[in-house]
């Protein structure tokens, strides 16, 4: 019922215009959701909107007829009540049964987007001023996500959306993602993955995704962080299965982890000393 | 004695000290009250000013007026809220009315400790010119108001300025603390005869509950910058994961005085607005008793509900369901309170002038304000919406517009008691409904900005967000338009405002403060008055 309301809203300003992965102008309510997290906080957040509309409208109603109803023109003698039991148990009564019946989405939502049971893959995400850092578990594969400035931007892009090297992750995977921060705190944001998990310096977190729909999909960083915190976006790209195993084999030549570029080097200095010394 | 060397007595007291003497060694609570007052409007004008500034260059998309000066942007943030908080809404709503109307309302002479109010006033000069300092030396303070470690460590901001910051929290909070000490023991002791606690007026009972958040939750933060202090400054690793400290400690610790303060801030207002309704329903409150619990029950669970402030930073999960629960938990005593309300109203014969419209907007922007609460205490939704433009949206209509609509409501209340004179009626509504739509325009669509995924603190910000910040800024222009307004209305009344008798608002303003004279006497309340 909501949804409805919205887009009648959003045709309402003409702005009708549907994308899945970017925020939209006049847009009204959330980026379309594209993982099972994200889709039980649009629901719940439905349920929770349908039912504050309700208490709102019926609190103004109340006022309004109260303002106009006894006013001192239409009321000029007041009236000297000013207790009745009644109706204050009847009003603290409903709102505790409203919040009640509220704990279990509640609590279902919480305890279902804490941790991925079985991920099938890890990354290793961690914020730095002002950019983005990845590091593919066991794949050696680790990289940094900077933004494009404004003059690189090809036609077509969005501004202060687009990345160097975007974190790129199979449709229909579990992907678990493992947070930390190299200086000060960042916080890593998907809008439409519903993910939002600030990164700690000394601290690991751990959020999970399992994306249902390809496409891109935008974020921005969303803790404090100094003057470069509008400038660190986060773009990840969800592809098919075989999409991502060609990207991983391609992005094992580019983003070669740094540990196996010092053990290259390493090795490296070991040849050179021993055919010096031989 | 006789009745002649009395009269004599209280002439010499009445002119015991003028000039600057008057002022600056005041231990007279109207007086200090006054200064209070005067010092909140001139640090709102700076306060509002810098959010003008935001508002002008969030206005479009792109270099705004800021051009290329990031930290400057997160500078004005930064002095915006530390401004708004600790030198208007706090001295306002405390240091001003409260001082003035406490002792007043429960008959008291003055209050407890005369010269600690002197102090409590006074250290707040050296607080905003450290604030200011903050904002000024080196990089300036682009912390937020919350100084976040390790941002706000030597890491991030390297120069003086978050030291400043910290010692201008250090010098309000000493002053907040002392005053709120002053009120504690004025309420508890200084009550007129017949005036038991089930009896005192409901802006008292605020008060009294706002002083005791203070008391309970200052020294926490005072802790908790200190310990930043000493990582900044003398190696200490408090905060400092190298060291084995936790950055996440220091959040736990702000947001333990951080959330009880967005209670000290809107409770006073709540008091003010029960007086007011009270009054122009010419009706006694509904549900007294239910509004003191109410109060007393907002302020004891407002002070388990901090880590609701920190649902993204990877708390336990167990500890988000607790925080969740409980902050929903806040939801039925902020309902009581609004339903009593209504009830006062009901049946009552409501007359709307400035200070009515002021408390009846106070309904409406905080009802809003509560019901967008609603939605953000689930630690599960809030995760979609946890730092973006809409808890923007929703903070500034529960604290700010509350707290704003609560001290307008109490100004135009009280005004004509406090200088004897009454401000010009129409000017008044003309600046109740500048302020409304300004407001309402300023932030109701933020909420669609959050939704749509706009973090807050961005300098810039991607184009498709460019038409509700456009509309935005607008709306804060009105609003900053009334507040030029609000000063030429407060010029005029002092200038030519008509004599406003001990009671302008007729058989509604029941409480002690209307049978004094207006401007009050500069000793009032000699002789206990006798409450039944």
């Amino acid at each position: 019922m909501y949804r409805w309301l919205m887009i009648l809203m959003g045709l309402g300003v003409g702005a009708g215009r549907v994308c899945a992965d970017v925020p939209h102008p006049w847009q009204l309510h959330f980026q379309e959701a594209v993982t099972p997290v994200m889709e039980k906080i649009v629901h719940f957040h439905d349920i929770l909107m349908i039912i504050i509309v309700c208490i709102g409208v019926f609190v103004f109603a109340l006022m309004g007829y109260v303002l106009y109803r006894f006013s001192a023109k239409r009321n000029p003698v007041p009236a000297k009540f000013s207790h009745n039991t009644a109706l204050e148990i009847v009003w603290t009564g409903i709102p505790v049964l409203i919040l009640l019946a509220l704990v279990w989405p509640s609590m279902h939502l919480l305890y279902f987007m804490d941790k991925a049971n079985n991920a099938e893959m890890t990354i290793k995400v961690a914020g730095r001023q002002w950019y983005w850092h990845y590091n593919y578990e066991g794949q050696h594969i680790e990289f940094d996500s900077v933004m494009i400035p404004e003059k690189d931007l090809a036609p077509g892009q969005y501004r202060l959306l687009e990345v160097d090297h975007p974190v790129v992750i199979p449709v229909d995977t579990t992907v678990r993602l493992l947070f930390t921060a190299d200086d000060v705190l960042h916080s890593w944001t998907v809008p439409a993955f519903g993910v939002k998990q600030d990164t700690v310096p000394g601290r690991q977190a751990e959020a999970w995704v399992r994306v249902t729909k390809e496409g891109t999909y935008y974020g921005q960083c969303s803790e404090l962080c100094g003057q470069g915190h509008a400038f660190m976006p986060i773009c990840v790209k969800v592809v098919s299965k075989e999409a991502y195993a060609q990207w991983l084999g391609h992005a094992k030549q580019q983003f070669v982890a740094f540990d196996d570029k010092a053990q290259t080097l390493l090795a490296h200095l070991k040849q050179d000393t021993t055919s010096r010394k031989g | 004695m006789t009745s002649a060397t009395l009269a004599v007595h209280d002439h010499h007291m009445d002119h015991a000290t003028t000039g600057w003497r008057r002022w600056v060694l005041s231990t007279n609570h109207k007086d200090i009250g006054t200064m209070y007052i005067i010092f909140a409007i001139v640090a709102a004008l700076v306060g509002g000013g810098l959010s003008m500034v935001m508002r002008a260059h969030l206005m479009t998309p792109g270099a705004g007026i800021l051009a290329e000066h990031h930290q400057l942007f997160n500078v004005i943030i930064t002095g915006h809220g530390l401004i708004m908080v600790f030198f208007v809404v706090m001295p306002a709503l405390i240091g001003g009315f409260g001082n003035w109307f406490v002792p007043l309302m429960v008959g008291a002479p003055d209050m407890a400790f005369p010269r600690l109010n002197n102090i409590s006033f006074w250290l707040m000069i050296p607080a905003i010119i450290l604030a200011s300092l903050a904002l000024l030396t080196g990089s300036g303070a682009g912390t937020g108001w919350t100084i976040y470690p390790p941002l706000s460590s030597l890491a991030g901001h390297p120069d003086a300025c978050v030291d400043f910051a910290i010692l201008a929290l250090h010098v309000a909070g000493v002053s907040s603390i002392l005053g709120a000490i002053n009120f504690i023991v004025t309420i508890f002791n200084m009550r007129a005869p017949g005036m038991t606690l089930h009896k005192m007026p409901l802006f008292v009972w605020s008060m009294l509950v706002t002083a005791f958040l203070l008391v309970l939750t200052l020294p926490v933060l005072a802790g908790a910058i200190t310990m930043l202090l000493t990582d900044r400054n003398f190696g200490t690793t408090f905060f400092d994961p190298a060291g084995g400290g936790d950055p996440v400690l220091f959040q736990h610790l702000f947001w333990f005085f951080g959330h009880p303060e967005v209670y000290i801030m809107v409770l006073p207002a709540f008091g003010i607005v029960s007086q007011v309704i009270s009054t122009f329903s010419r009706k006694p409150v509904f549900g007294y008793l239910g509004m003191v619990y109410a109060i007393i029950s907002i302020g004891f669970v407002g002070l388990v509900v901090w880590a609701h402030h920190m649902f993204t930073v990877g708390l336990d999960v167990d500890a988000r369901a607790y925080f969740t629960l409980a902050t929903m938990v806040i939801a039925v005593p902020t309902g009581i309170k609004i339903f009593s309300w209504i009830a006062t109203m009901w049946g009552g014969s409501l007359t709307f002038r400035t200070p009515m419209l002021f408390a009846v907007g106070f309904l409406f922007v905080f009802t809003l304000g509560g019901l967008t609460g609603i939605i953000l205490a689930n630690g599960g939704v809030d995760i979609a919406l946890h730092d973006t433009y809409y808890v923007v949206g929703h903070f500034h209509y529960t604290l700010s517009l509350g707290a704003l609509f609560g001290m307008f409501s109490g100004f135009y209340y009280w005004m004509p008691k406090m200088c004897g004179k009454m401000y010009p009626e129409s000017l008044g509504r003309i600046h109740f409904w500048l302020t409304f739509i300004g407001v309402n325009l300023t932030f109701f669509p933020m909420h669609f900005l959050g939704l749509a995924g706009m973090p807050r603190r961005y300098v810039d910000y991607p184009d498709a967000f460019a038409g509700w910040n456009m509309v935005s800024s607008i709306g804060a222009f009105i609003a900053g338009f009334a507040a030029l307004f609000f000063i030429y209305l407060i010029f005029k009344t002092l200038r030519s405002g008509a004599p406003a008798g001990n009671n302008p608002w007729g058989d509604g303003a029941d409480t002690l403060e209307w049978t004094i004279s207006s401007p009050p006497p500069f000793h009032t309340f000699e002789e206990q008055p006798q409450v039944r």
